[in-house]
């Protein structure tokens, strides 16, 4: 299906940048008239995904984020958030509630809980060492329901 | 500001008022006002009154966690309260029960 709208940002990882990447994804949706609850589904998942690439992509250094923003006429968004970070070794693993590899007092290591929670569609593609590709696909409500 | 929080002290219990946007990054803010202020005043109570936050992802767990665990340190409890409804979800998913009360409060 062709892509009916699409953008592209590149952003350092810093933690400043979350709000930024959030904003970005509502802007983009804004025009699709989305749900409020559509709207907070997203900026959490896209939060998830960015802190991510924030705290265990680049830990200790900056490297640069790349997300991109499709939505396909079925009214279906397609956000895809990119690092050339350390990568993840074990996928499965990483994806499991409560795992994780930061500081366990403060992150509760629900990340991709969350996104999976939030999200139509999660999939994560990471390799050791050169980085990994999260795509977040959510399919929003047509606007003919919301006005019924 | 992103975010910010205002705390009162009363009968040894401690409240924080939390507003704005909790993510990573004002997460580290709050979590070492916080603590500054808990560890200043030592209550046998903490109570963190969500009703200003307009957005929480699961950093905002992993600040009511690691407070829990110093109040737990420090002989207290922690009391979550007043959450909007767009954070339910994320509380539910982190585990953060509800306790029978009237006043509709959360507690880990």
């Amino acid at each position: 299906m062709k892509a009916i709208n699409t953008a592209r940002i590149s952003f350092q990882s810093r933690s400043s940048n979350e709000v930024f990447a959030r904003a970005a994804v509502s802007g983009f949706i804004t025009g699709l008239d989305p749900t409020l609850e559509e709207l907070t589904d997203v900026k959490t998942a896209v939060s998830e995904a960015v802190t991510n690439c924030i705290v265990h992509a680049y830990p200790g250094t900056l490297g640069m984020v790349n997300m991109t923003l499709t939505v396909y006429p079925d009214r279906r968004l397609v956000v895809r958030i990119t690092d050339k970070g350390c990568g993840i070794p074990d996928v499965k693993k990483a994806m499991e509630p409560l795992y994780t590899t930061g500081n366990k007092d403060e992150r509760s290591g629900l990340g991709f809980a969350v996104m999976q929670s939030f999200m139509d569609k999660v999939k994560v593609v990471s390799t050791a060492g050169g980085g990994t590709k999260v795509t977040l696909t959510k399919l929003l409500r047509a606007r003919e329901e919301e006005r019924t | 500001m992103l975010s910010n929080v205002e705390t009162v002290q009363k009968d040894g219990v401690l409240t924080a008022y939390l507003a704005g946007e909790i993510d990573h990054h004002t997460a580290q803010q709050l979590r070492e006002r916080l603590d500054g202020e808990i560890l200043c005043a030592g209550p046998a109570e903490t109570v963190l009154d969500f009703g200003g936050v307009s957005f929480m992802d699961s950093s905002g767990i992993g600040l009511i966690l690691g407070r829990h665990k110093l109040m737990e340190t420090l002989g207290g409890t922690l009391t979550v309260r007043n959450t909007p409804a767009q954070l339910e979800r994320i509380l539910k998913l982190a585990g953060v029960g509800r306790v029978e009360s009237k006043e509709g409060e959360y507690a880990k």
